[in-house]
């Protein structure tokens, strides 16, 4: 085992179950199970004054209905506040099932559990909901007014929080800037849309008490620890598993959705397993998006293109409630700065409640629009004074030598934003060169000369990842030589059985296939957080080190007593333990784990040579298990960072606008990035791509077409466009690494890097193809219709 | 026969399978849960993101979109069937694993299936034409370039595996000789 | 997104379709090829009380027939098979273009010829076609049967001349004659998509010159037809057609607003759509 694993395109241990159809997502598991389904609100706003579900509930087949009339104790409550926030005013979650009121389309009113879901779907259909309309706040700006209509009856406006911070002197800044400019930048709801959907399956054991549940989540842990707690258990009877999730995005973090707990209780009240899979039309109204906000921005600049002052003030659209607390306003004011060093800076943003779906981080989380903003601002002042857009950007990057660098606001998890390390000028260096700026600058001159709408859009961006508090590990050696490793963060993709695997291997000496990683299974390691925020790979990645780490000290002291040699002379490598210098006398891991749980019960010829070895091992001590060690090769460690780690990129875009259709064509995507160490860049660089693909989309593709009663109009596939393989380009990606000081293996998030400069590269690149700015995203061939033939409108 | 099952009989990866449905029940529901295929997945159902495509008789199509009752006598292949027996992947599998071609796995079964009538002449497609090709088919988590690189790169992975097999029973000869 | 409960019916001969039909008119739907019905049982936007499903219909052509004028498509000729025919190719030209743009491979291999005309879609391309080559439908009923003209088909969105215990037994679409020449145009947001606006256009020997049908799809409940009059071919590259092309588009297209373009940019497209496409029809003829 010479050649490292750590930055080797190793292919994935998971790919073979995924390929023969042996993955297991939640819908794979009970296929006995009850169905259940949901009626959900078709109001934005409106009073129940009464629901009668006798028709359904005497459909054959139908075993239950249950309105919020069935539900008590604790359940009978608004489901919690995920994120509280002292800076919340009135924060409101929604109940499990809808008690008097309905805030937007979508909120489940009641649930049928029946023999399969077409009953269930069909019993839905038979339960009769009377509603009496109330005012709906259905625009984010309008509901921001003093006097709009308010999304909770109980509410005399929409405002559920404001923060707002500054550092240095804005207005004295401003008043001494040579140019002032103010501008406006919106951008809309978006969504995470995996391909698979939510879905649950609980089973309730009513002898045991215990309930095992599958659930389609990025946070099992978290569940788990809800739902013990909602039912007086012992957390050891309740356990969760996050089987094969089929995407997520950050949507599928939020705990509790009232599906999650529904499903369960259903389970205990009927004593039978119950299954729940949001179909796609659920998807559209039921699982939470984000993005929605209006920026109005005030920048001072000096003649150079310094940006001396930045005043930002915005609100975001929380949805109907905000079981995720501030989070994603705090993240965009948070990375608004980006790469850039702007001295006087301030923000205030109010958090809006509107009729519709609530809000939660979906990829990037706050940061598309951060970006978007700054990025505009870039390209609007470097037009203004007539400077070049990369060289604005040059004038204004932070240092490599300023590192750590304070940014002087607060960071979502409370602390002070400290970016760990970074070389911007170089990244945008690396992009220029790939991208050849000189050529494209003559490209575009000659388009013109044609007529042809050609545009390039450049965007830079910080990604703050890698947040506590922590992550675990549990690693075993298993006697056939084997390991496995067990961490409390699901999967959804991100290659969690490959990558932590290198780490495992490079530390053991044993090769990545051999080492299975067991993800989100609250059985196998009940502490740990969620896989979100990009934080995996730096703070599970560092726990499983730490782990690896500890499990070879183990392994170690075990083959030092067996073949009495100093651990300082013992090298791991081909699953193996041997005696530096002597590659012959040496002892199988399986062996050493074998020795070190001292009992006669194990098979094979490696199991009678262990024994031998075991008992020269023993030989020296008073006992079987000398005293100070316990039995079996495994350790469990925690990583908890001190802070986040700040990734960095710059993306362009080269695009050309088609004067027949006003359709955009993206010409050419650049890349580069810089995430730190990486541990596989195949999978690092699919990352990314992936991340771009929905930066696209989102900035181009996908729009939700609410109406003036919040009532979502294009929730299907057939309308809401989700690019095909016809729509995204394939990349050109370039990479540097600048490690983190901050955690052992120098690395940082990956995740949402992709997606961050989406909306900003595409507005850039049609503001540069089209001469006009272009300040409200996302876009559409319409959109450019309108504003190339502004005299056609209509 | 509201509700009332009738009996169908399907050829699922080449083997005969008499099911009981009721009329109404889709075909990638009876795939899953009622003959146990779970490879097949379902996203949308309402036949655009193609994660349910199968072949039924031959040809990719949504078993979202086709109820079991009509597909009656038909031969349906999914994506349980392309792997040999002893595991080996198929070649188009591998290039996936090779190529990156799937990152959550959720949506892969329906671009192999999709991908299944055509691999061996991808090669020779230009990347328009192969895109054109699997256009219908949603993935979320790769951004496509994976998938693209993989069904084109499928026959090379087939010819590759025939040089190593020839190669391995050419060395075989020689030690027999 | 399940299914509504039904009674399924699986007729083995045209003349049991005709019998249920009468039997069960207004309250059955007939599945083909399912992939715009289904979608729509399972969104639950139709429950019929009846399904007669005609996958099972005995002695059917899964190939179009070519005959003497037309060339005809039984119930259950697929897409897929439609787009591989020589036939097709030879003879309906302008079908073997349009069918690149109908939906998916995956959609095209159960999707049927008959099914996207009875379907009625003012958005697909297939009536679009129809609508400019002048086909026929043939509807059937215990009453007998009786052919309709392409002009005559379409009513409304989803709406067609079928009465309640009809069914579309056969689509015909005449074979290409000479010097005809035919072009379909389209913009989609996503490949494969409904059309935001497109156009089918078949363009005709006259005179010394050629006219052309242009059939728009997308900017109307049903296809919406504008007819260029004959004039000599060098006519329609000229800038000045652009222009007239405009005018008949204002004229004659009154195309509604949608989520995806208003009238106006529908419009705008329409023209584009329709220049690109009368001149690539007329290149492709031959005056007499």
């Amino acid at each position: 085992m010479t050649t490292k694993m750590f930055g080797a395109p190793v292919q994935r241990n998971e790919d073979p179950r995924f390929l023969t159809g042996k993955g297991r997502y939640v819908d794979d598991f009970e296929s006995g199970a009850y169905g259940a389904a949901f009626l959900r609100s078709d109001f934005g706003h409106a009073k129940i004054l009464e629901i009668d579900v006798a028709a359904a509930l005497a459909l054959d087949g139908v075993y239950g209905v249950y309105t919020h009339a069935d539900l008590e104790g604790v359940l009978s409550e608004p489901l919690p506040l995920l994120i509280p926030n002292p800076n919340l005013f009135a924060p409101r979650t929604q109940y499990a099932l809808a008690k008097e009121e309905v805030c937007y389309v979508g909120e489940v009113v009641a649930m049928v559990v029946a023999k399969d879901r077409y009953i269930a779907e069909d019993a839905a259909g038979m339960i009769f909901v009377d509603y009496e309309p109330l005012p709906v706040a259905s625009d984010l700006e309008g509901a921001s007014q003093v006097g709009a209509p308010v999304a909770h009856s109980d509410m005399d406006d929409n405002v559920n929080g404001r923060v707002a911070e500054e550092k240095g002197d804005v207005d004295g800044a401003i008043s001494a800037a040579t140019h002032v400019f103010e501008w406006r930048f919106e951008i809309e709801r978006a969504a995470a849309m995996p391909m698979e959907t939510r879905g649950v399956v609980a089973d309730y054991d009513t002898r045991t008490e215990s309930l095992l549940m599958y659930d389609s989540t990025q946070a099992p842990t978290g569940v788990r620890g809800g739902l013990a707690q909602l039912f007086g258990l012992d957390p050891d009877n309740v356990h969760v598993v996050a089987p094969d999730v089929g995407g997520g995005f950050g949507m599928k973090v939020i705990q509790f959705y009232p599906e999650e707990v529904m499903v369960a209780w259903a389970s205990r009240k009927l004593g039978h397993v119950v299954k729940w899979i949001e179909d796609r039309r659920e998807d559209f109204v039921g699982s939470n998006h984000e993005r929605g906000q209006v920026h109005h921005v005030k920048v001072g600049a000096d003649d150079e293109g310094h940006i001396l002052a930045m005043d930002v003030k915005f609100i975001n659209d929380a949805g109907a409630y905000c079981s995720y607390g501030l989070i994603i306003p705090i993240v965009t004011a948070a990375q608004m700065q980006g790469p850039y060093k702007i001295k006087n800076f301030r923000y205030e943003f109010r958090n809006i409640f509107t009729n519709k779906v609530p809000t939660s981080p979906y990829r990037g989380a706050g940061r598309p629009q951060a970006v978007y903003v700054m990025e505009r601002v870039m390209d609007r002042v470097a037009g203004e004074l007539g400077i070049d857009r990369t060289e604005i950007r040059r004038r204004n990057f932070i240092g490599p030598d300023e590192f750590p660098y304070e940014v002087g606001v607060m960071w979502q998890d409370g602390g002070n934003v400290v970016y760990d390390s970074g070389d911007y000028e170089k990244g945008l260096d690396v992009l220029l060169e790939a991208l050849d700026y000189p050529a494209f600058l003559a490209d575009q001159k000659k388009a013109r000369e044609e007529g042809r709408l050609l545009g390039l859009g450049i965007g830079c961006y910080v990604e703050g990842t890698g947040i506590g508090p922590y992550e675990g590990a549990l690693i075993k050696i298993l006697n056939d030589g084997s390991v496995t490793v067990a961490i409390a963060v699901g999967t959804q993709g991100q290659g969690h059985e490959t990558v932590f695997a290198q780490i495992v291997s490079d530390e053991l000496g044993v090769p990545v296939d051999r080492i299975k990683i067991v993800s989100g299974d609250t059985r196998r390691l009940g502490y740990g957080v969620g896989t979100f925020a990009s934080r995996s790979a730096v703070v599970a990645g560092n726990a499983v080190l730490k782990a690896a780490q500890t499990v070879k000290r183990k392994a170690a002291e075990v083959a030092s007593r067996s073949l009495e040699v100093s651990v300082e002379d013992l090298v791991f490598a081909d699953g193996r333990v041997h005696v530096e210098g002597a590659p012959d006398v040496g002892v199988p891991l399986g062996q050493l784990a074998i020795i070190s749980n001292p009992l006669r019960y194990a098979f094979g010829k490696d199991s009678e040579e262990a024994v031998l070895l075991a008992q020269r091992a023993y030989a020296g001590s008073d006992r079987p298990l000398p005293e100070g060690t316990s039995p079996g090769l495994e350790a469990t460690e925690f990583f908890s960072p001190k802070a986040g780690v700040f990734a960095f990129g710059t993306h362009a875009a080269v695009v050309e606008i088609d004067r027949d259709t006003c359709n955009l064509k993206i010409l050419r995507y650049v890349v580069h990035h810089d995430c730190g160490k990486v541990i596989n860049p195949m999978i690092v660089d699919g990352q990314v791509q992936g991340g771009v693909a929905q930066g696209i989309g989102g900035a181009f593709y996908e729009k939700f077409e609410y109406d003036e009663e919040a009532q979502l109009t294009n929730a299907t596939f057939m309308d809401f466009l989700i690019p095909y393989a016809t729509e995204i380009p394939t990349l050109e990606l370039h990479h540097t690494e600048t490690p983190s000081p901050l955690n052992p293996l120098g690395i940082k998030g990956v995740g949402e890097a992709g997606t961050i400069p989406g909306a900003a590269v595409i507005a850039n690149a049609v503001s540069d193809a089209l001469g006009q700015p272009v300040d409200k995203m996302p876009l559409s061939p319409l959109i450019l219709f309108e504003m190339m033939h502004p005299s056609l409108d209509g | 026969m509201t509700g009332d099952k009738m009996r169908i009989s399907l050829t699922v990866n080449g083997e005969t399978r008499e099911v009981d449905v009721e009329p109404r029940w889709l075909l990638s529901d009876v795939l899953r849960h009622e003959l146990g295929l779970t490879g097949t997945h379902v996203g949308c159902e309402h036949g655009v993101c193609g994660c349910c495509t199968v072949l039924i008789d031959g040809g990719p199509a949504r078993s979202c979109l086709a109820l079991a009752v009509s597909v009656d006598g038909a031969e349906i292949t999914t994506v349980e069937s392309l792997a040999a027996e002893d595991g080996q992947l198929h070649p188009l599998q591998e290039s996936f694993q090779k190529h990156h071609g799937l990152q959550c796995g959720f949506c892969t079964p329906g671009f192999l299936m999709t991908a299944m009538p055509f691999w061996e002449n991808a090669e020779d497609m230009s990347d328009d034409e192969l895109r054109k090709e699997i256009s219908g088919q949603l993935c979320r988590c790769t951004g496509y370039s994976g998938i693209l690189a993989s069904i084109h790169g499928a026959a090379a992975v087939a010819r590759e595996r025939e040089r190593s097999d020839s190669s391995r029973r050419i060395a075989e000869q020689d030690v027999d000789q | 997104m399940k299914p509504p409960r039904f009674e399924y019916h699986r007729p083995s001969s045209r003349d049991e379709v005709a019998a249920l039909l009468a039997q069960h008119g207004d309250e059955s739907k007939i599945l083909a090829g399912g992939q715009s019905l289904v979608p729509m049982l399972n969104f639950r936007l139709a429950h019929p009380d009846h399904l007669v499903d005609i996958n099972h219909l005995e002695g059917e052509a899964s190939e179009p027939e070519l005959g003497d004028r037309w060339v005809t498509f039984g119930p259950l000729v697929r897409h897929v098979a439609a787009e591989r025919s020589l036939v097709v190719e030879e003879e309906v030209p302008l079908l073997f273009e349009a069918l690149r743009f109908v939906a998916h491979p995956a959609i095209r291999t159960r999707g049927t010829i008959v099914g996207s005309i009875a379907h009625s879609d003012p958005a697909a391309e297939i009536p679009a076609v129809l609508t400019a080559l002048g086909g026929e439908i043939v509807a059937r009923s215990a009453r007998g049967e009786r052919t309709i003209h392409s002009d005559d088909c379409f009513v409304g969105p989803l709406i067609n001349a079928l009465k309640h215990d009809e069914w579309m037994e056969a689509v015909r679409f005449p074979r290409r004659a000479e010097g005809e020449g035919f072009a379909f145009e389209e913009f989609s947001r996503r490949s494969g998509d409904y059309a935001l606006c497109g156009v089918a256009a078949a363009a005709r020997p006259s005179g010394s010159g050629m006219n052309v049908t242009l059939a728009y799809l997308g900017v109307g409940v049903t296809p919406q037809t504008i007819e260029v009059s004959a004039r000599p071919v060098s006519e329609y590259q000229h800038p000045s057609f652009f222009g007239e092309l405009e005018g008949l588009v204002h004229a004659e297209l009154r195309p509604y607003d949608d989520i995806h373009a208003t009238g106006a940019y529908k419009r705008f497209l329409a023209v584009r759509l329709g220049v690109k496409a009368a001149r690539r029809a007329v290149s492709m003829g031959e005056p007499a």
